[in-house]
């Protein structure tokens, strides 16, 4: 199966508010522990490692890391 | 009580004259022991040599698995390691005092050996010892410091440091078993790249009375050691290895003090429970290897081959099967039963084995002790999913034990050309089962020292000894047959997917290299001599 980058959600804006509401009253460390539980949480029910792996990459894009990753 | 040996110096006779001789293996570690407990038990003259004069200090490697106890056995000398170690199979993982996973490394019944059993390195290296002492063709030198190495397109030379001066050696063939900081390796100077973990870790051995169950206890933050990692396991004598992750600032010579060490055990134990401190370390840790194992008549094995995290007892146990794959080849190379090119399969298969462990060991660091804020973030949620949602349990890593590496992509395999099911891949280990045969109750008794063809149903006796009799010798084991063993279970049926005319053939080192669903000697001649290298 391949990743769907196409519209999906039935509704759109909902999705966006049940979102952001699941965040409501959340520091950013509690933010960040939410949002890692969810993407574990999807990433099981997608199941599919090449379809994981394209969301992963798709994710990644146009991000450019601050720095050079170093050597440790 | 263990009480260190001291085994004795001998003047060497080479100091009075050059003898040539056929393997040395240096270095009377676990590994170094196995090579040279294997070689000589083949017949073949093996030297071995150790800078040092007794077994290790303090217990180091605790875990043995059930491959390390397989290869024992066929070495002679399982059953004295089996005995006094501490049999388990359970592991058990905490966040903070919760439990959020549970694993068993064996749970079914059927097999000889336990999953795993725990016992200090002192002990295990001195039953080798003993079982090195009893092999006739076996020479154990103490207190002989290799201080360099030459080799050369015919042999390979090493100058040797003694109480009574130096002398030198040739050998046709070097096995290197001398540890992590291989001294061999360095005298070489061959490369040995890879990572170095920011993490040090304290390791309280401590003897203690208690009914505490024999299992792995791992615990991430919990409420005795705030924000890192605990690990227990029990090993024989009333002693148990506690390991404290400490942290990149910690002081290690600080943390070392009794004085340190102390309330971290009081808080984990209790304030009224006894005990006492028999060994204790600091440690970090790396991952690296050789990007060969054999460099022309030095074969390198265990952790002067590779290295390893301690999650997972993939460090003694990888190396105890390096030893075990290595000695029949270079046993049949010796034989000229097989040529030269077949240490190299040598290399092909434990690199691969060894990038597995890698693997396995990195991604264990990883997740034991996160790199990042996002990575803890990770470890955290899996953890915290962990206590209600199944398929959170399957990411918790705190170790992935060790498991014989599975030799798929080996030179020496035959493709499988019939179908089957299970797990009895060419490749695989040979797997265990209850049988009643001439030498004894499992089958992996069974499997000799030499090439073994397991048949299920009848092999006529003309065909059997003629297999016995060719060039690369081949012992036929019947499942069924008169002669053979009696699948008293039905278990060898079973994992082996076996019918009548199944047929499987072993390695020396009891690994399956072919198998088809009816008997044909000439396809089993061909898959022996692929598996000998030619």
């Amino acid at each position: 199966m391949d990743l769907i980058t196409s519209a999906n959600l039935a509704a759109p804006d909902d999705f966006y508010e049940a979102l952001i509401e699941t965040h409501r009253g959340l520091d950013d460390a509690q933010s960040a522990l939410v949002n890692a539980k969810l993407v574990l949480i999807l990433a099981n029910h997608v199941g599919d490692m090449d379809v994981l792996r394209a969301a992963m990459t798709a994710a990644r894009q146009d991000v450019i890391p601050a720095q050079p990753e170093g050597r440790t | 009580m263990f009480v260190q040996p001291r085994y004795e110096y001998r003047r060497p006779a080479e100091l009075d004259g050059r003898r040539r001789h056929c393997v040395i293996v240096v270095g009377a570690g676990p590994v170094g022991l196995a090579a040279a407990i294997d070689l000589a038990s083949r017949g073949q003259p093996v030297l071995l040599l150790d800078d040092d004069d007794t077994v290790s200090v303090g217990s180091r490697a605790i875990c043995y698995s059930k491959r390390t106890l397989e290869i024992l056995d066929r070495l002679g000398c399982g059953e004295p390691i089996a005995t006094k170690g501490v049999s388990w199979k359970v592991g058990k993982v905490y966040q903070g005092d919760e439990l959020a996973y549970q694993f068993d490394l064996l749970p079914e019944e059927g097999h000889h050996r336990p999953a795993f059993v725990n016992l200090q390195q002192y002990h295990f290296e001195a039953c080798l010892v003993e079982r090195a002492r009893s092999l006739p063709t076996l020479e154990l030198r103490w207190r002989h410091k290799v201080t360099a190495v030459r080799q050369g397109d015919e042999s390979v030379t090493l100058t040797v440091a003694t109480d009574d001066g130096d002398y030198a050696v040739t050998c046709d063939w070097l096995v290197v078993c001398d540890g992590a900081r291989s001294p061999v390796r360095h005298m070489l100077g061959l490369d040995f790249e890879g990572r170095v973990f920011r993490d040090r870790f304290l390791i309280a051995d401590i003897r203690m009375s208690s009914d505490f169950p024999a299992e792995r206890r791992f615990w991430f933050d919990p409420p005795f050691h705030r924000n890192h990692s605990v690990l227990l396991h029990r090993q024989s004598d009333d002693v148990w290895r506690v390991d404290f992750q400490l942290g990149w600032d910690a002081d290690p010579e600080l943390e070392k003090q009794p004085e340190r060490i102390e309330p971290r055990l009081r808080a984990m134990l209790g304030d009224d429970a006894r005990f006492s401190i028999v060994w204790s370390s600091v440690y970090t840790f790396q991952c690296r290897r050789m990007q060969k194992f054999r460099h022309g008549r030095l074969l390198f094995a265990g952790d002067a081959a590779h290295l390893v995290s301690p999650f997972g007892a993939r460090g003694a146990n990888s190396g105890i099967q390096d030893a075990d794959n290595l000695a029949w080849k270079l046993d049949f190379v010796i034989r000229g039963l097989a040529p030269a090119s077949l240490l190299d399969t040598y290399d092909a298969e434990r690199v691969a084995a060894a990038d597995e462990n890698l693997r396995n060991s990195t991604r264990s660091t990883d997740f034991i002790t996160p790199k990042s804020a996002i990575s803890r973030t990770f470890r955290d949620a899996v953890l915290s999913l962990a206590r209600r949602h199944a398929f959170a349990r399957t990411l918790v890593n705190s170790g992935r034990l060790s498991v014989p590496a599975v030799l798929a992509d080996s030179p020496l395999n035959t493709h499988d050309g019939d179908a089957f099911a299970g797990k009895m891949v060419p490749g695989a280990v040979a797997c265990d089962a209850p049988v009643d045969g001439p030498r004894g109750r499992w089958l992996l008794e069974h499997l000799c020292a030499e090439f073994t063809l397991m048949v299920f149903g009848r092999v006529d006796e003309a065909t059997a000894s003629s297999f016995a009799a060719a060039r690369v010798p081949t012992r036929v084991l019947q499942v069924g047959g008169a002669g053979g063993v009696r699948d008293v279970e039905g278990l060898v049926a079973s994992r082996y997917d076996g019918r009548d005319g199944t047929s499987y053939l072993f390695r020396p080192d009891q690994h399956v290299c072919a198998r088809w669903r009816s008997f044909d000697r000439e396809r089993v001649n061909a898959a022996v001599m692929r598996a000998t290298g030619h």
